[in-house]
């Protein structure tokens, strides 16, 4: 067991060990992305589907406790790991050329570090917004059934339009983190050949727009009052 | 030039049948207990193929050894520069090799100048090289069915070189230069590269160390060893523009040379046929470019002078001479090197030379992509073809290639035995840095048969024979000797660096480059050589007196460095004059514009070569020029004949 | 033609370096890039100057000697090619031209545009080989290998370690030179025993010596002037972490 640990810490302390912890926590968002968005979709199918599906969730408090603290772990680690990443690299890197160039990595990837800190800011923003409900009186609503009515919320939340504004902008810097991330989970785990490169990258734009088109349709929706 | 004492050098070669010599030798040989072997030390310069696999095998064995090389890592030595192969006497084509064969087609195209038993050994080890670098991991080409994949070769009438793409000497240093890294991490090996040897220490007439300088910090030490291995390369930068690397160099062997080692048929001089033609007075190397183009190219140049200028798809095809074709009907573009070398010269001498300078023939595939289409040629040379219009920026498919003739490879260098050790005892030289067995002219993929053959297999077998009756560790760097040579080193050093004069390093070996290669490159005679050892003293005068090399010892200073072998290319280019002006005939590499077959020669008149073609005397030169140097510099001539027991000296004819 | 070149010089490890500028004057169009550093050293020589130090020796784009990062870019923008294979037709008259050292921490410069590389030995002694004795070896058709494997084998081992694509990293990682020789040698049956150890090694040795970590960014296969792909960066990450976890349960 001990052995084991050591060679978990060893591996941790690697640079590739560092890199698969970060594209596992990263596979794991981008896991939860997608159950949250569908999750966040059924506000379009009107306040008692999504309430419902809200009730639900957190009728199954332990299991949610568990998920959450899942989640937990993998955005500290994400982010824990790779800003040690990016420490490391700059260290490893000295000093900068006077002419700088690039010839082949994409912007994504080169700010991955900095959409990264946006997400952060945002999720921060997020919790406290809709999960802490700070500065609003979202607990006190309540529907006709007695749930927390998270449909109002949303359309209240999103109705002051510096936070839609502020989600949109999240969302663009989130998908554009992804469009790099989610090909570089395959690269990372060592799971890319030849043939399916070309469709991993495919993937992960398609990925990548999805979420950014489901998520911000809530915001957009209600500030176009489609949703009321 | 005296010729004092004419004792002949002893060859050891052991006796008996030329099938069983090496087998026996081995027995006869002394071995060293491996408890024993750890005390002895063992300095290796060079960390190409012929010295990296010496120093990994010799660690494997359990000597200490002390690796240097003047590249930032010995996996640069310039063996990685080899394209075309490595010969071995496999026949897994079963197409009729064997040794016997590779040691006489070895033997016919050195133009019989070289020893019958260190062929024979080199080809019987053949076969154990390749299945050394196999189990290291070189990928040589494989055939679907998974098994290696041959190719034919120049001089050659069977399949018998291996390969990896164009990249052979590469792949194969590799393995030589990993199974390096594994001894040194082993701890076996100390590896010191950007280390300059410049000089040999000899005590009591042994070698028994080396001066190095650190080529970063500047640093001048001595290394102390049981015996020294030189496997420092070829010579072939005295013409300045080759093939070779920027930093090959004589100077460690010209050093050794000067302490008492005998340097041997320094006049037989490689020129390959197929290199990028010169394109201005800036040019720093020339680029080789595979034989194998002239399988498929058709070379010529126009046949009259005054269509020279024009682009040459606007020349008839009737204005045009294919010139090896027409005087080699049977071999045709596919003529030995030396021929096709020759036969470029004398065009171009002629003023129908094309392109920069006049110093050019035309390389034409458009026969081949007629027949065969562009597919076809672009699949067998694409990366050639690629290759050759980085460099000059013309399309090889719309207009001819131009080629010309390059120095590429040298056969002559320090005079070893059978052992591998030279005259003087425990100095061992392998590789292109010794003289051993091609002869006067060296076939194609056989320098890396040679170099892999001495350092895997032989010198781990005859180094024993010296090292057993050696104390180890009876020579320490604290001895006079050790101070002389740095003393001496650090002279040269101060004095190059405080001569503050006007020209570039660059621009005497430039000049001295020229010279040679005009005196004694791909043909050579007496008058032009005279004038050339009359000229090499003025040059040398002059670099003395006006060479500048700025900044100072203390740390890396790339003048210098190339100073010092500009220094020692200047003597060595008399010392390679004199040689080709002594050897009054032709052979192989060696041309004396005297000796070639007239008409009048019976051999011409019955039609078994043509006029022209080198003419060697047996009787007079079969023998190995063995140069040794009096205290007052002058030469000293020693000749060691040749013995030929199992092959018929015969005219080479390739008509 | 004529050229502007800002050029990084400096004299030794320990001293602090900064951009020269220097005009190059006539330079013919033929000539390689590192001989339009002859002749402008030429000229620095004749004025009595100290020339500009860069590393080279084979001049034919094999040894892996040339380095320099050209307006900002290892080898020059040209892909697939070495410095030493540049050739000024490919610059314009007038062109400012920068010319860097390879620049990361695992490399120190040495002298104006000279880098150490030593460290690409340290992890080729670390487990970039395959510990076979001279003289111990199988017959060399003993063992047949799929001509794919061979092929793939090749196409890694191609690599002339000349640091180019730690040079082009942001990050300095290594990973391209070591994914090579792992794997050049893991494809082919005779590095097979070795496999697990030498990737741990080689990893260990790469991280030790201060390269750093790779974030999938691609430069180093864009500059690499022998097109060694990132495919096999992504097979020692999955190498690596196998290899890792039989560690660790044994
Ligand atoms: C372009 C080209 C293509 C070729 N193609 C083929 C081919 O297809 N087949 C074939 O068989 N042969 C070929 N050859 C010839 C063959 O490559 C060489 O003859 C052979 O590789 C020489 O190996 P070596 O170990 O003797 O010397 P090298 O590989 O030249 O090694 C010399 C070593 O000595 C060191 N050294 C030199 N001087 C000093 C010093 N003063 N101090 C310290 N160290 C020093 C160097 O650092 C280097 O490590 C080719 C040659 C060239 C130039
Ligand atoms: C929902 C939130 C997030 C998701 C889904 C996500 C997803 C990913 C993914 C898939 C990768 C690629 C991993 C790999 O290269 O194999 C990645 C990399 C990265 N992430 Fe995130 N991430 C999120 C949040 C963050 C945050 C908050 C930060 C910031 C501080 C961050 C910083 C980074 C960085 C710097 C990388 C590059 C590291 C590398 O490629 O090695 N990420 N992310
Ligand atoms: C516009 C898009 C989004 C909407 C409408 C939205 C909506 C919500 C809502 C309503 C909740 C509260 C659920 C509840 O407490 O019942 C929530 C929780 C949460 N959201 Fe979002 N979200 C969006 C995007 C995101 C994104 C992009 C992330 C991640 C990067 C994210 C991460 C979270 C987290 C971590 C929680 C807390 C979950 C928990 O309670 O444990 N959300 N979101
Ligand atoms: S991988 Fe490419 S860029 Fe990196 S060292 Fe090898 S050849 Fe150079
Ligand atoms: S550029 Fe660097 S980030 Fe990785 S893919 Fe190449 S090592
Ligand atoms: S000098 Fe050898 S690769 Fe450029």
């Amino acid at each position: 067991m001990n052995l084991t640990a050591n060679s978990f810490i060893k591996f941790y302390g690697s640079s590739i060990g560092k890199k698969v912890i970060v594209a596992l926590t990263g596979l794991a968002l981008i896991g939860f992305l997608l159950g949250h968005m569908i999750g966040n979709l059924k506000v379009f199918a009107g306040p008692d589907k999504i309430n419902g599906y809200a009730a639900w969730l957190h009728s199954m408090s332990s299991l949610l406790w568990l998920a959450r603290i899942g989640l937990i772990v993998c955005f500290v680690l994400h982010i824990y790991t790779t800003i040690r990443l990016v420490l490391e690299n700059r260290s490893a890197k000295g000093s900068r050329y006077a002419a700088n160039a690039t010839v082949k990595a994409s912007g994504a990837s080169r700010a991955m570090f900095w959409s990264g800190i946006i997400i952060l800011s945002f999720v921060i923003y997020h919790i406290l917004h809709f999960t802490a409900r700070v500065g609003n009186d979202y607990d006190g609503y309540i529907d006709s059934s007695g749930r927390h009515d998270v449909y109002r919320m949303l359309v209240d939340g999103f109705n002051w339009w510096p936070a839609s504004a502020f989600y949109i902008i999240s969302m663009a810097l989130l998908c554009w983190h992804l469009s790099h991330g989610f090909a570089s989970v395959f690269q990372t785990l060592g799971l890319r050949t030849e043939r399916t490169w070309g469709l991993i990258k495919l993937a992960g734009y398609a990925y990548s727009l999805i979420i950014f088109i489901g998520n911000c349709s809530i915001p957009v929706s209600v500030l176009a009052g489609w949703i009321n | 030039m005296t010729q004092k004492k004419s004792d002949t050098p002893n060859a050891k070669i052991p006796s008996g049948p030329i099938e069983s010599k090496w087998s026996k030798h081995k027995m006869d040989s002394a071995l060293i207990n491996p408890a024993n072997r750890r005390k002895y030390t063992v300095i290796v310069v060079g960390s190409g193929l012929a010295g990296g696999s010496a120093a990994a095998t010799l660690s494997e064995l359990g000597y200490k050894v002390k690796c240097f090389c003047y590249q930032d890592s010995p996996r640069r030595a310039h063996s990685i520069a080899a394209q075309g192969g490595i010969n071995a006497a496999k026949n897994y084509q079963n197409d009729g090799d064997s040794v016997n064969r590779l040691f006489y087609d070895t033997i016919k195209g050195g133009d019989f100048r070289s020893r019958e038993a260190n062929v024979y050994r080199l080809a019987e080890v053949s076969e154990n090289i390749i299945d050394q670098c196999v189990a290291q991991g070189v990928p040589f080409a494989r055939e679907y069915g998974g098994l290696l994949d041959n190719r034919s070769f120049g001089g050659a009438q069977v399949k018998r070189t291996f390969y990896a793409r164009g990249q052979t000497g590469q792949q194969l240093l590799l393995g030589a230069y990993q199974a390096l890294q594994k001894e040194i991490s082993a701890g076996g090996v100390e590896m010191y590269s950007r280390s300059e040897m410049l000089d040999l220490v000899v005590i009591n007439g042994h070698a028994k160390g080396i001066v190095v300088r650190d080529m970063v910090s500047g640093e001048i030490s001595s290394h102390a060893a049981d015996c020294v291995i030189l496997a420092t390369g070829g010579y072939g930068n005295v013409f300045f523009l080759s093939t070779n690397a920027k930093g090959c160099n004589v100077m460690s062997a010209y050093r050794a040379h000067k302490r008492g080692a005998y340097f041997s048929n320094p006049c037989y001089t490689q020129i390959h046929p197929t290199c990028i033609p010169v394109s201005g007075d800036y040019q720093s190397k020339l680029t080789l470019m595979s034989e194998s183009l002239r399988n498929d190219g058709r070379i010529w140049v126009p046949k009259n002078a005054q269509d020279v200028g024009k682009p040459a798809r606007q020349i008839a095809e009737a204005d045009r001479d294919y010139y090896l074709e027409r005087k080699y009907p049977s071999f045709g573009n596919l003529a030995p090197r030396d021929i096709a070398s020759r036969s470029a010269k004398e065009a171009c001498d002629a003023g129908l030379g094309v392109g920069n300078g006049g110093l050019g023939v035309y390389l034409d595939f458009a026969d081949s992509i007629q027949r065969f289409g562009k597919d076809v040629i672009l699949s067998r040379y694409g990366n050639l073809f690629q290759m050759y219009e980085k460099i000059t920026g013309e399309d090889p498919y719309s207009q001819p290639m131009r080629i010309y003739p390059a120095v590429h490879y040298t056969m002559g260098g320090l005079w070893v035995d059978y052992n591998l050790m030279s005259n003087v005892p425990g100095l061992h030289v392998l590789g292109e840095a010794n003289f051993s067995d091609h002869g006067a002219n060296r076939l194609g993929a056989s320098a890396l048969m040679q170099g892999l053959a001495d350092g895997y297999f032989v010198i781990s077998a005859t180094l024993p024979n010296y090292l057993v009756n050696e104390t180890p560790g009876n020579v320490s760097t604290d001895m006079p000797e050790f101070k002389e040579a740095e003393e001496k080193v650090r002279d040269q050093i101060n004095r190059l660096v405080t001569i503050n004069g006007k020209r570039s390093v660059d621009s005497f070996h430039r000049e001295l480059g020229l010279l040679v290669w005009d005196k004694c490159g791909m043909a050579r005679s007496e008058g032009g050589l005279k004038e050339a050892l009359e000229k090499i003293p003025a040059i040398r005068e002059e670099f003395w007196e006006n060479v500048c090399v700025p900044g100072d010892s203390g740390n890396m200073n790339q003048e210098l460095e190339k100073a010092g072998r500009v220094a020692d290319f200047i003597d060595f280019a008399e010392l390679l004059c004199n040689d080709a002006l002594h050897r009054e005939e032709s052979c192989g590499g060696h041309f004396r514009e005297e000796y070639q077959f007239t008409k009048d020669d019976p051999e011409v008149s019955s039609g078994y070569t043509n006029e022209g073609e080198a003419k060697r005397r047996d009787e007079d030169f079969a023998y190995v020029a063995a140069w040794d140097r009096n205290d007052d510099g002058t030469l000293n001539l020693k000749k060691e004949w040749l013995e030929f027991e199992n092959v018929k000296l015969a005219t080479r004819s390739y008509k | 033609m004529n050229l502007t070149l800002k050029v990084w010089r400096q004299h030794d490890a320990s001293s602090e370096g900064k951009i020269e500028t220097y005009e190059a004057n006539d330079i013919p169009e033929e000539a390689s890039f590192l001989e339009m550093l002859d002749i402008v050293n030429n000229g620095i020589i004749e004025n009595g100057g100290d020339p500009i130090a860069f590393d080279h020796d084979c001049r034919e784009g094999i040894c892996g000697t040339c380095s320099l990062t050209i307006n900002g870019v290892p080898h020059g923008k040209e892909s697939a090619i070495t410095t030493c294979q540049l050739h000024m037709r490919k610059f314009s008259d007038g062109d400012t031209i920068f010319i860097e050292p390879f620049r990361a921490k695992a490399f120190p410069v040495i002298r104006d545009l000279v880098v150490d590389r030593s460290s690409f030995d340290r992890i080729i002694e670390s487990g970039g080989y395959v510990s076979i004795r001279t003289g111990s070896a199988v017959d060399a058709n003993s063992m047949p290998i799929q001509k794919d494997d061979a092929d793939t084998a090749f196409d890694a081992a191609t690599c002339i370690g000349c640091g180019a694509c730690v040079a082009a990293c942001k990050n300095a990682s290594a990973m391209l030179f070591v994914s090579a020789k792992a794997k050049h040698l893991n494809s082919l049956p005779q590095g097979l025993p070795e496999k697990d150890r030498r990737v741990i090694k080689m990893v260990e040795q790469m991280d030790k010596e201060g390269f750093g970590n790779c974030t999938n960014q691609y430069e180093c296969e864009a500059v690499c002037p022998k097109s060694i792909k990132s495919e096999f960066i992504s097979d020692l990450n999955r190498q690596y972490a196998t290899a890792s976890v039989k560690e660790a349960i044994g």
